[in-house]
């Protein structure tokens, strides 16, 4: 039977051939929560009373509070501290980094099958791994079993050649391709990319793109494992085993649907409010739009690459008055790294503030909340009316170097057109 | 499940994400359900707790619930006392959420359904019945897994019962 690389790791996961229309029990290699969603998983895993699989393998994540803004947040911090400990959990404390982006650094291998009580769970796909998001509940039976039940997805194939020129890079591929397929374009199904366009593309560029597949309603993004996804795992994990499994599509694979993008025909692209698939290249978007913040961060747009493309624009300039622009690394390792890079010094001597490690904003959480009629331009993955704040204020979506140049100019900009 | 659910339409339209269902800024919120319902889709339409009666359907377009896992976006909507909700397509955490949750979701064509609108609806059999129109609507059914999860109650009890 032929079969997709989707198709390929639920079977291995479900003890039996499966494809696209099955509905099937499958084995968890990992499970996540984070302090959003977590207190819930923690009340039906109690409630349940069937204790948790493989505790080590099932992880919680303070990072949407990072550090929490409000006593009742601290509270739901504390039960999660104290479930960790009850059963043994693999517990990651505030300020220690976005889960998926820990999820990169230190547990995900090529072959595996991640769930998690986050909608961009779905990131780790980059490593030719099948993850994805549930809710709380689901993810507590998962946490308790071992197990959860998935419909296996159909496919869309996405084939991507060439590499990106200019100051284009991940973010505006994923927007253009969101823009393309439309919020609810892949709604429930797979988006595997491939090609040379796909090798060509750094390990964190794969994040990226991975992490906003739900944003066009897919269940999973995936992408095949190959050199750079073993080279990114020695680096981040030294200790590291090389035993995990490489699979890969069959020649004969089935799709819904196949598309082509030339990855040198990307330009720099945003998403306007108040939707991710409000698509329009950069060149296109009213200068007059004056922007009150720009937003380095999240997991999408907080690695760093993306840093480095941020802090490559700023370097010796000063930001605009009047906008405030805020650098928040994915993780502990990426700030230190940054650190030691000189990127925070660049990005400071800019006039920008450094946030903890975490999801600040993005959530409306903390970190830089949007108030009233505020224009906010973002590395983030969403842009839904009052995500960051207040209901009246408005989010665009847009690349590290965009958002850089745009926190220079004071209004949305692509690198190298600012003055 | 009730075998009939009786009540009145509130519209809504395209891509209501859980960000308009259930805001970030009340996160601090979750672990306190009944005050967190106060809010439900408030950034969609602030009146709409104040206008719906217990038993009421929300009724929208394409896309419901697109956005974050949270799964207290239906969680609240089933506390403000909503008892199914209809839409021409589901962004599918949310559809797989409120299954879970016990709360009934139909993918149906809403396209004739208006706002003060009386349904009678029989989940299970997927038969919408517009009581002020007269017309009647078929729902796609659901999966015989998502059947016997709301038949139990929610996801939680079925594995209590079943595994």
């Amino acid at each position: 039977m032929e079969q997709n690389i989707t198709e390929k790791i639920i079977s291995a996961h479900a003890g039996k051939d499966v494809r696209a229309g099955d509905v099937v029990f499958v084995d968890v290699d990992w499970a996540l929560v984070q302090d959003g969603t977590g207190p819930l998983t923690m009340d039906v895993i109690n409630e349940m009373d069937k204790g948790v699989d493989m505790p080590s393998k099932k992880c919680i994540f303070l990072d949407h509070a990072s550090p929490s803004s409000k006593f009742e947040l601290s509270d739901s911090h504390n039960k999660l501290r104290e479930n960790a400990d009850k059963y043994g959990m693999d517990l990651n404390e505030v300020g220690y980094g976005i889960c998926h982006q820990v999820m990169a650094e230190e547990k995900v291998s090529p072959g595996q099958l991640v769930v998690g009580a986050d909608s961009h769970t779905c990131t780790a796909g980059a490593f030719g791994a099948f993850a994805s998001g549930f809710g709380s509940t689901d993810i507590a039976v998962a946490m308790a079993t071992g197990q959860i039940w998935i419909k296996v997805p159909s496919a869309i194939k996405v084939e991507l050649t060439g590499k990106f020129t200019g100051t284009a890079s991940a973010k505006d591929f994923i927007l253009y391709l969101i823009g393309k397929l439309s919020a609810m374009g892949a709604t429930y199904k797979t988006l595997e990319f491939t090609g040379e366009g796909v090798r060509n593309l750094s390990m964190e560029s794969r994040l990226t793109i991975c992490n906003m597949v739900i944003e066009a309603g897919a269940k999973n993004g995936i992408m095949e494992a190959d050199d750079k996804t073993a080279e990114y795992i020695k680096h981040e994990r030294p200790q590291q085993k090389k035993d995990y499994k490489i699979y890969k599509s069959d020649a004969g694979a089935e799709y819904e649907k196949e598309l082509t993008i030339n990855l040198s025909e990307i330009t720099p692209q945003a998403a306007l409010p108040h939707s991710v698939d409000n698509v329009k290249p950069v060149s296109e978007i009213d200068k007059k739009i004056d922007i009150d913040q720009a937003f380095i961060g999240t997991c999408t747009g907080g690695r760093m690459e993306d840093l480095r493309a941020a802090a490559e624009v700023v370097k010796g300039r000063k930001i605009k008055k009047g906008v405030r622009l805020i650098v928040t690394p994915a993780s502990a390792r990426i700030y230190k790294r940054a650190m030691k890079e000189g990127l925070l010094e660049i990005f400071m001597s800019a006039g920008a503030v450094i946030g903890t490690p975490g999801c600040g904003p993005c959530v409306g959480i903390q970190g830089g909340i949007l108030g009233t009629g505020e224009k906010c331009v973002s590395t983030a993955n969403r842009n839904f009316k009052g995500r960051m704040g207040c209901s009246d204020s408005y989010i665009y979506l847009a690349s590290p170097a965009t958002v850089a140049a745009s926190a220079l100019e004071g209004n949305i900009t692509a690198a190298g057109e600012e003055k | 499940m009730k075998n009939e659910l009786k009540g009145k339409v509130h519209r809504f339209g395209d891509n209501i994400s859980t960000d308009l269902i259930c805001p970030g800024k009340y996160f601090h919120l979750r672990s306190n359900i009944p005050e967190l319902a106060k809010h439900t889709l408030e950034d969609a339409d602030k009146d709409f707790i104040k206008k719906m009666e217990p038993g009421d359907f929300v009724v929208a377009a394409e896309n419901f619930g697109c956005g974050s896992s949270r799964e207290h976006a239906p969680i609240i909507i089933k506390e403000s006392g909503v008892s199914a909700i209809l839409a021409k397509s589901f962004a599918r955490i949310f559809f797989r959420n409120a299954i879970n949750i016990g709360l009934p979701v139909m993918e149906c064509d809403t396209d004739n359904l208006s706002e003060g609108d009386e349904l009678l609806i029989k989940p299970a059999e997927g038969l919408i019945k517009n009581i002020t129109s007269g017309e009647e609507i078929k729902a796609a059914p659901l999966m015989a897994e998502m059947l016997d999860i709301l038949n139990a109650g929610g996801l939680k009890e079925y594995v209590m019962k079943n595994k």
